[in-house]
Parts: structure tokens; sequence; C-alpha cells
């Protein structure tokens, strides 16, 4: 696929470079707030609409930032665009600004966001960094909501807040629900198997002759880079 | 004096930054491999954290409350961070070049981590006035350098532990901070 045009750039952001599971970026929101897969997709959504619109306006101003005051010009933007949306949720949605509480002021500091800012969106034409944004907002909203679901799951037997597993009740035969997983603790265990599950089937496929640095498997010439960042991103 | 003490113990062990707020994970995770790193780390975010809600508590109480701008803060904020641990820095290297030796290398880094932003924030929610919010961010730091220090701590041990191949590394350094989070629960009953 042809690099910088926006449905590759879209792709990418889901799934080559997928800022959750393969760089592993913004890990403070995606355990504190997967409580819920309804506060996944909040958080999720949240934060892309500010990557999608900081992209895009950072990459109009590309050439009129100074070098040297680059990473102050960018908090600026970024910094807006969050007290602009966290404006918003407090008029047209109070209840989910009450249960992301101080994790939305806190999405200045996600590193997702400056990370493509820097990597990206100052080095490339707005459109294709507008893309961009939205495509690794979405790839993080997917992740997050993943999570939020298997917690929601396992901790209560619901998944977006209707009732899946049926619950033990009155003697009868039923679900009993791990209270765990939807607290803290849960946060942490949830993420250490799924990127468990992800060196094992790295080491599969080291095994098989496939280079696992090579995460795209070979066919993506365009994507040189992404594989180098993805190697380093893992190794936190 | 009696309400101080309770912001101490809440903000140290019962609601630990890491541990239950989640604020502050990637130098725990990233900087968490010897006692000695993790202590400097933890020296210099106090020394940051503590510096940092003072100042951002005296501009939000005296300059964006009366000119009713409280809507600036995390603008106001972030950029007053930044330019504090810039300054700070400079401070460090010119006067106090034994401290600057120590904690320079961590300095940077602070400036993303999610846990000074936090604590402003925080204090700004809870409505602590400026003594109450110094104190807040200092035992909010210190429950991080208790954190790392304990999880650098577990992390030598586990070296030598043998480990199935796909948990090494990030995998159980998570599974070790469930744990410690199972633990810290149980300060709960303190306050």
């Amino acid at each position: 696929m042809t690099p910088n045009t926006p449905k590759e750039r879209l792709l990418n952001g889901l799934w080559v470079e997928n800022p959750t599971f393969v760089l592993m970026l913004g890990m403070c929101p995606t355990l504190a707030i997967t409580t819920s897969a309804i506060n996944g997709i909040g958080m999720g959504l949240t934060t892309t609409v500010v990557l999608a619109c900081s992209n895009l306006f950072i990459s109009l101003l590309r050439n009129f930032i100074p070098d040297r005051v680059r990473m102050p010009a960018f908090i600026v933007v970024v910094a807006s665009f969050v007290t602009m949306v966290q404006m918003i949720l407090q008029a047209f949605l109070p209840t989910l600004n009450k249960s992301l509480g101080i994790y939305i002021p806190l999405i200045v500091v996600n590193c997702i966001i400056l990370g493509r800012a820097e990597a990206y969106a100052s080095k490339n034409e707005p459109i294709p960094s507008l893309f961009d944004g939205i495509g690794m907002g979405l790839g993080f909203t997917c992740s997050i909501t993943i999570i939020g679901m298997v917690r929601e799951l396992i901790g209560s037997g619901k998944i977006f807040g209707a009732q899946i597993l049926p619950l033990a009740e009155s003697g009868k035969f039923g679900y009993e629900p791990i209270t765990i997983f939807v607290l803290a603790p849960g946060a942490f265990f949830v993420l250490a198997f799924l990127s468990a599950i992800q060196n094992k089937l790295r080491i599969g496929a080291a095994k098989r002759g496939i280079d696992p640095s090579k995460g795209c498997n070979g066919q993506c010439g365009s994507c040189q880079s992404p594989c180098e960042d993805k190697k380093e991103g893992t190794d936190k | 004096m009696k309400e101080l003490l309770i912001i101490i113990i809440g903000s140290a062990l019962v609601n630990n930054v890491v541990l239950s707020q989640f604020l502050g994970l990637c130098p725990f995770l990233g900087v968490s491999k010897n006692i000695k790193t993790a202590g400097g780390m933890g020296g210099a975010v106090i020394f940051v954290i503590t510096l940092a809600s003072f100042v951002t508590s005296l501009i939000y109480n005296f300059i964006l409350v009366p000119l009713n701008v409280t809507y600036l803060q995390t603008i106001v904020f972030i950029l007053i961070i930044a330019a504090l641990v810039q300054f700070v820095e400079m401070f460090l290297k010119k006067s106090v070049p034994s401290l600057y030796r120590a904690l320079g290398v961590y300095l940077p880094l602070i400036t993303t981590n999610c846990a000074v932003l936090g604590v402003a924030v925080l204090n700004v929610q809870k409505e602590y006035n400026v003594l109450q919010g110094t104190v807040n961010g200092l035992a909010t730091a210190i429950g991080f350098t208790i954190a790392i220090v304990l999880m650098a701590g577990i992390r030598e041990k586990i070296e030598f532990n043998d480990i199935p191949k796909a948990f090494q590394g990030f995998p159980i350094v998570l599974i070790t901070s469930g744990l410690m989070a199972i633990a810290f629960f149980g300060f709960s009953g303190i306050i």
C-alpha cells in the first residue's frame, strides 16, 4: 500500500502500529479507566478527537514553529484542545466527565499525542496527519475497549452494562464475579496476561523462522521505521 | 494538624499514586531495574512534585481564581511544570552540582510524568489551600518513592528466578505490581 494515504494511515494506527499493544504508549489511562467497556470507549474517543485536532493543527503550523521551542508549542496546542474537549464533555456528557475524572486533563501528558506530534505531524502534510491522528486514536479506542470488556466481563459478568453471564444467586448455579478485576490490581493482571500472550506469539514466530523484530512479516517495504519503533517500544 | 496527617497517610499509602491511581506508570515500569536508580528517581520526583504543587496552588488560588479564568488551569499548569523543571535543572547545575549529578538524568523525564500534573489537578479538585496542597504533593511523591524502591528491590530478586519465557520482562513486572497493589489495599483500614 502506498504510504501516507488516508487509508494507509488509518490501518497503520489500528493495526500495524497499534499504540497500546504494539508501541506500549499511554499506559496510565489504559490501566486507570478500563474498569468498564463504556469508559474505555469514552476515553478512547475523547483522546481521538484531541489527537486528530492537534495533529492537524501542528501539521498546519509546522513551518511557523521554530525548531527550538517546538515542544512547548506542541504542549500548548494539545492543552488547548484538551480544555475545549473537557468543556464540551462538562456541558453535554456530565456523567462520562465524572467517571473519567482527572484523567481528562491528563490527556495532555498522554505520550501517544506528543509522540505522534513529534514523530509524524511535525514532518508531514496536514491531511495524512489528520488521518494518522484518527487512526492512532481509533487503535487506542479499540485496545482499551477490549481491555475494558475483559475486565468488566470477569469482574461483574457484564459487557456494556448488560448481564452476559447469569450471576449465582440464592443457591442457583451461575457465575461468581471476581471483583478484584474491576479494582486496581486487576488492571495490572489483565495487561500482564495480554502482553504475555503477545510475547508467546512472538516467540512462536521466531521458532518458525520469521524474524520477530519485523512484526509486519516482511510484507511491507513501506514501513521500515514502524518495525524499528516497535522493537524499541516493546523493550520498556 | 490532624487533617494534614490524614492527607499524608491517605496520599502516601492508601491512595498510592502508582498502585491505585495509575499515575506515573512510565517511570515506575521503566526506571525500576535497580534500587539505586529507583531511589534517585524517587528523590527527583519528591523534589519536583513538592515544588510544583506549591507553585501551582499558589498560582491557582491567587491568580486564576481572582481573575475568574480557572478554565485555563490545564494549560497554565503544564506550562508551569515544564518551565519549573527546566529552571530547577539550570539552578541545580549552577549552584548544587553534587545534587545535579545525582538527579540530573531523571529531571527531564519528569515533565512527562503524569503524576506531577495529576497532583496539581487533584489539589484543585479537592479544594486544598496552599499548605494542604503542598503537603499532599509531598505525600504523593513519598508514596511514589516507596512504590518504586520496593519494586526495584523485588525486580533485583526476580533476576535470579526461573520465569516462563513468555512472562519474562514486562509481564512479570506487571504481575508483581498487581500483587503489590493488593498488598496496599491493606492500608485502607487506617483511615
